[in-house]
């Protein structure tokens, strides 16, 4: 019988701006959905096996009020936190590792300058560092990484990318189809696979998840290692449980005023996800036996 | 950091001014902030420091990591560590080694080329080897993510009653974030193993006073902060038996 090879990970990401959670369609048109240290504490009850924040504004506005949030959630969840959007030198990279992040993700600041990831990985650990590829298709069908959300060009092929800041010492990569992010129109599979396939080290995908059987197809074509969700899941926990937060004016809630979900996207929980998947023959963790009396 | 009180467990609040003292060993390495709130929530009064005179005093050493063994070495050297830790090993007192905090108790590592470690257990510290396919698909290395951990089935008693994976199921998962794994030369040592790959490694240990683990416990969710409320009651045993040795 055959063991584990590799167990998926499911993980959440988190979009803030200020001191809300907020969701995007390409990254355009934010939408306020909550609190985020609430979303992160149900999201850990409920199975996540990781966190991911991302301060969406901090990279374009050079803003960074994470730590707070940072700060909250690490004193309540018990699970691996990383968190990104506008870190740009070791001293920011230490702060929010000092609030109580355990990794860290790069994405522009590392395309300045490459040498950052070195830095990092020497000071820090591998481990600690993750490289987030924003990709874009391009109209002859190569990929080129994008920074600040999909909004500025590099100029770089992603593989090529990606094979640099595994050989100067990333520790994870995650890849962001920025055409599907928001869209609930499925992962890129072909981008998944080719990433996944030529480094040595464990892809998360995102972008794009609109149903569970796109989760699936993610790992079993994409090849992706793990799977980071994002609307599929916020738009269920925004459904099912009344939000009562008070909006420090910052964002738009009509979205959460009429309750209208994204027609594209069948909301899920983590657990069904997970339920799904280990159905249909991989490797996560659940059931989550004895998670509640420990 | 300083001394910070949080209780959490009910059965902590009433010993309040006795809560057993617990030194992270803060050398710049890795998260020691996860580990400091895993053992608070189990009500554990927890001190993050390299001073000499506050490991020696503690009830119980924890010694984190996250990062190269050589620059870890390095780094205890430096802050003249060495000679304390191993003190700290041939006490009574339990001392926990975590990640690379597990990898630094061995003889050597081959990470980078050979370093020696602080050779408090006998042993190792070996690399993944990151060409290896399985089931048609490379091995992906550093191995993160969640695995189970497993009894060691080699003897009639339960190897893990009365230790930190007390009350753990047989098969429980755990977050592993690693590249390196032991390889003890005693295999009786081994409290747990783990399988990454077609490798079975060694993911946790005892050997006296010593434990350690491979996988983040302060990281595994509440079967990993069970293995804290296990260490705190392991800790209060101890203290209370070889509290008075003056």
């Amino acid at each position: 019988m055959p063991r584990t090879v590799n167990t998926i990970r499911i993980i959440p990401r988190l979009d803030i701006k200020g001191p809300n959670l907020v969701k995007g369609i390409h990254m355009e048109g934010l939408r306020v959905l909550g609190k985020p240290e609430r979303f992160a504490r149900y999201y850990y009850e409920n199975g996540a096996d990781e966190l991911i924040y991302v301060d969406v504004v901090a990279s374009l506005y050079g803003r960074n009020s994470l730590l707070d949030i940072i700060e909250k959630t690490s004193r309540e969840t018990f699970i691996p936190l990383t968190v990104g959007g506008g870190l740009r030198t070791i001293d920011d990279i230490k702060a929010v590792l000092r609030a109580g992040a355990d990794k860290v993700s790069l994405n522009t600041a590392a395309i300045q300058r490459p040498e950052l990831i070195q830095e990092v990985s020497r000071k820090f650990g591998s481990s600690t560092i993750l490289i987030s590829i924003e990709a874009i298709k391009m109209p002859d069908g190569s990929y080129e990484a994008y920074t600040d959300n999909g909004r500025e060009k590099t100029g770089m092929n992603v593989f090529d990318w990606a094979l640099r800041a595994v050989e100067l010492g990333a520790g994870e990569i995650m890849i962001t189809s920025i055409d599907r992010e928001g869209t609930g129109k499925g992962f890129d599979l072909e981008l998944t696979k080719k990433i996944s396939e030529s480094v040595p080290i464990p892809v998360i995908a995102h972008g794009g998840a609109g149903t569970i059987a796109h989760i699936y197809d993610v790992i079993n074509e994409g090849k992706a290692d793990s799977v980071s969700i994002a609307s599929i899941i916020h738009y269920n926990y925004v459904k099912e449980c009344e939000i009562e937060d008070d909006f420090s004016g910052e964002g738009n809630i009509e979205y959460l005023r009429n309750r209208s979900s994204f027609s594209r996207i069948h909301d899920t929980t983590i657990m069904k996800t997970k339920e799904y998947l280990t159905q249909h023959g991989l490797e996560c963790r659940y059931p989550l036996a004895g998670v509640d009396n420990a | 950091m300083g001394w910070s009180v949080d209780t959490h467990w009910p059965e902590w609040t009433m010993l309040e001014s006795g809560k057993p003292e617990v030194a992270i060993i803060d050398y710049g390495m890795g998260n020691l902030f996860s580990i400091k709130r895993a053992c608070e929530s189990v009500g554990l009064k927890v001190c993050t420091t390299f001073q000499k005179q506050e490991i020696l005093s503690a009830k119980a050493v924890i010694l984190p990591g996250v990062g190269a063994f050589g620059d870890a070495i390095d780094t205890l050297r430096k802050l003249d560590l060495i000679q304390v830790l191993q003190e700290v090993a041939l006490s009574t007192k339990p001392f926990i080694g975590i990640c690379l905090g597990m990898h630094l108790l061995m003889d050597e590592s081959q990470e980078f080329g050979s370093h020696k470690g602080l050779g408090i257990i006998k042993g190792c510290v070996i690399r993944f080897d990151n060409f290896q396919e399985v089931s048609g698909k490379r091995l992906k290395v550093p191995h993160v993510g969640w695995n189970r951990i497993y009894k060691k089935n080699n003897s009639n008693r339960d190897l893990w009653s009365n230790s930190i994976l007390e009350g753990l199921t047989d098969g429980e998962f755990m977050y592993f974030v690693h590249s390196f794994y032991v390889k003890p030369d005693d295999p009786k040592l081994i409290l747990s193993t783990s399988e990454y790959g077609n490798i079975e490694l060694c993911s946790s240990l005892q050997y006296r006073n010593i434990i350690a683990c491979q996988f983040h416990p302060e990281r595994s969710g509440l079967r990993g902060l069970h293995i804290y409320r296990n260490l705190a009651s392991i800790i209060l045993a101890r203290s209370n038996n070889f509290g008075g040795d003056k």
